[in-house]
């Protein structure tokens, strides 16, 4: 056992340092929450006060649900996000496997083309995405988020995927082989299981840039049908008057949907079944 | 009718020339070992057999059939690999089952051949276990019943026992040699270790910078190694070379003895200095130096040496090998 694990003071300090940074993370989230149960003088009042039955109030909440269609906002969020997700993991894992599988011509070339893109921002192209999606009538449509997003999260998607998939034992690739496994089976049955890890740090790395984004529902698709939860709250933010409530309001239950999807990956990022397969 | 035939088998990646025109026939039932230091080539030509790198060049017939275009999987073969690559979403039976269901084999086929597998294998209480709940030896030898229940033409054993301690891996040999009696089949088997390679093999092929060095019984290639790299890559400990010129009246070329032909004599030509003595009880190892040269004894019996002592080594001149320059046996 490592000797710096059973020293009490290092134990006690690590600890210490691990959760003071979580009380420093959580802490906006906290402040958020309370006074999103809040009257609107009480949150200017004390900030950092609990609701209590003077303060306590759901008007935010109120308004949220008045306020438009909120439940068509989350619904669209949570569609752009998860159809974002299964396309870049599905996509991404199918190039970093033909990447670090086969040997074919430009194979390196290419490799270097897609890690390219992590370099460049993709909002650079916004102008040219949008004559893409005028041109091709997807404008106003979730489907124009979920390709651009796609698109953006390519590029690292392959880089770290193919790089976990050079781990997994040719052998047992090759045992599939000799078994009459297709290839398709083999990269689904045998590989995928095995870099699941891989694809939960992907997923958790691209879920919450695509599910806070603002720039692309408001070029792409503004509609109120399309509405993403994130352009939604903005109605509240004007240039002079911020419906406090309300803001904090949708902020608070913005965070659930993406808290549920963050616990569904992260224990994929804990299960590791690999042990047993090769030695 | 033979299993393998390989015929002036070729095989490149990039500039690297990895077997050179390996030209070799198996027969049916036959246990052959390719055996090699590391990096001779002996895996890929395993590889190239399987159909799972193809070859350069040259001519693959298993079955008496040419395969060089046909897929691993048709092949006929069955190949059981150094890390076991066994499925880990899978119980041990559904590793062993999977082939056959690509095969599209009746359930009762399945069923019989795993019956005769497990039960041929000891491993009947864990079909139901998953690989991760398996010891070392298990996981080998659901690797082994999983290539035992395809029935094939050919099986290919790429260094089963490299990963198995000392104890199992003897275990796991004979119970190789067993297997290999039940089913009558043929077998390659690719290892590093020689041990494995005397007491399995048929026919060893020895291999170095991928090219065959010699083929033939493991006593054939003991008793009359045609060059100096056979002469010393078989027998534990391995055999001692001596420029010719250290003894009386010797000439240029390098001389080459076993240990075990080697014995104590007073008027002896070789005279050593012990640097250190090895007592197993049954026999004792003394390895001594004279010049810069290590030789290595065997002696029968426990004999009362020490270090630093000065020895003389005698053998009968019937016994000893003598190579040229370029390490060929000269007769």
């Amino acid at each position: 056992m490592n000797k710096a694990r059973q020293n009490p003071f290092n134990v006690v300090a690590m600890h210490g340092a691990l959760i003071l940074y979580t009380l420093v993370a959580l802490f906006p989230v906290f402040v958020i929450l309370i006074n999103s149960f809040k009257t609107r003088r009480a949150i200017f009042r004390e900030p950092l006060a609990l609701p209590n039955a003077d303060s306590f109030s759901l008007i935010g909440y109120q308004t949220v649900m008045k306020q438009g269609d909120f439940f068509l906002y989350f619904q669209n969020s949570m569609i752009v996000t998860v159809a974002s997700l299964f396309f870049i993991l599905l996509f991404g894992a199918m190039a970093a496997y033909a990447l670090s599988e086969y040997q074919f011509r430009g194979n390196l070339l290419m490799g270097l083309y897609l890690a390219l893109g992590i370099m460049i921002p993709i909002r650079i192209g916004t102008v040219a995405i949008l004559e893409m999606m005028v041109a091709t009538g997807l404008v106003n449509t979730l489907w124009a988020l979920i390709l651009v997003y796609t698109a953006q999260g390519l590029p690292l998607a392959v880089f770290i995927l193919s790089e976990f998939m050079r781990q997994v034992s040719d052998d047992l690739k090759n045992a599939g082989r000799i078994d009459g496994l297709s290839e398709y089976t083999i990269f689904f049955r045998l590989v995928l299981p095995l870099v699941r890890p891989a694809m939960a740090t992907v997923a958790v790395f691209n879920m919450i840039p695509i599910w806070n984004d603002l720039w692309f529902p408001l070029i792409l698709a503004p509609a109120e049908e399309t509405k993403t939860l994130t352009l939604g709250s903005q109605v509240f933010i004007g240039q002079f008057v911020t419906d406090w409530n309300a803001v904090l309001s949708a902020l608070s239950m913005a965070i659930l949907p993406v808290l549920i999807l963050y616990i569904i990956f992260s224990r994929q990022l804990i299960r590791g079944i690999t042990s047993g397969a090769v030695k | 009718m033979t299993a393998l035939t390989l015929s002036n088998v070729n095989k490149s990646f990039g500039n690297v020339h990895v077997l050179k025109d390996i030209t070799l026939e198996v027969d049916e039932g036959e246990f052959v070992v390719f055996v090699g230091p590391s990096g001779c080539g002996k895996s890929t030509l395993l590889r190239v057999i399987a159909g799972l790198e193809d070859a350069s060049s040259g001519e693959i017939g298993i079955g008496g059939q040419q395969v060089n275009l046909v897929p691993p999987s048709k092949r006929g073969i069955a190949m059981v690999f150094q890390s076991y690559a066994l499925y880990p979403h899978l119980s041990v039976r559904g590793n062993m089952t999977l082939a056959l269901k690509q095969e599209k084999q009746s359930k009762s086929e399945i069923e019989k051949r795993v019956d005769v597998a497990s039960r041929m294998l000891n491993l009947e209480p864990y079909l139901d276990r998953y690989p991760s709940e398996l010891s070392g030896g298990q996981r080998q030898r659901v690797a082994i019943g999983r290539a035992i229940v395809r029935e094939p033409k050919l099986f290919l054993f790429d260094e089963p026992l490299s990963n198995l301690d000392a104890a199992l891996r003897m275990n796991t040999r004979i119970e190789i040699a067993n297997l290999h009696r039940a089913l009558d089949a043929s077998m390659i088997y690719v290892t590093h270790d020689q041990t494995e390679a005397m007491t399995l093999a048929d026919k060893i092929v020895v291999l170095r910078d991928g090219r065959v060095e010699q083929i033939g019984s493991p006593m054939e290639l003991y008793n009359n190694p045609v060059n100096q790299f056979v002469a010393g890559f078989l027998g534990s400990p391995s055999m001692n070379f001596l420029p010719e010129g250290l003894l009386p009246d010797g000439g240029q070329n390098t001389i080459g003895i076993r240990p075990e032909d080697l014995f104590l004599s007073d008027e002896g030509p070789i005279a050593v200095r012990v640097s250190h003595v090895e007592k197993l009880g049954g026999d004792t190892n003394v390895i001594a130096k004279i010049d810069e040269h290590t030789v290595t004894a065997r002696l029968f019996g426990q004999h009362a040496i020490s270090e630093g002592q000065d020895l003389r080594f005698a053998f009968a001149p019937d016994k000893a090998y003598r190579f040229d320059a370029t390490g060929q046996r000269l007769r």
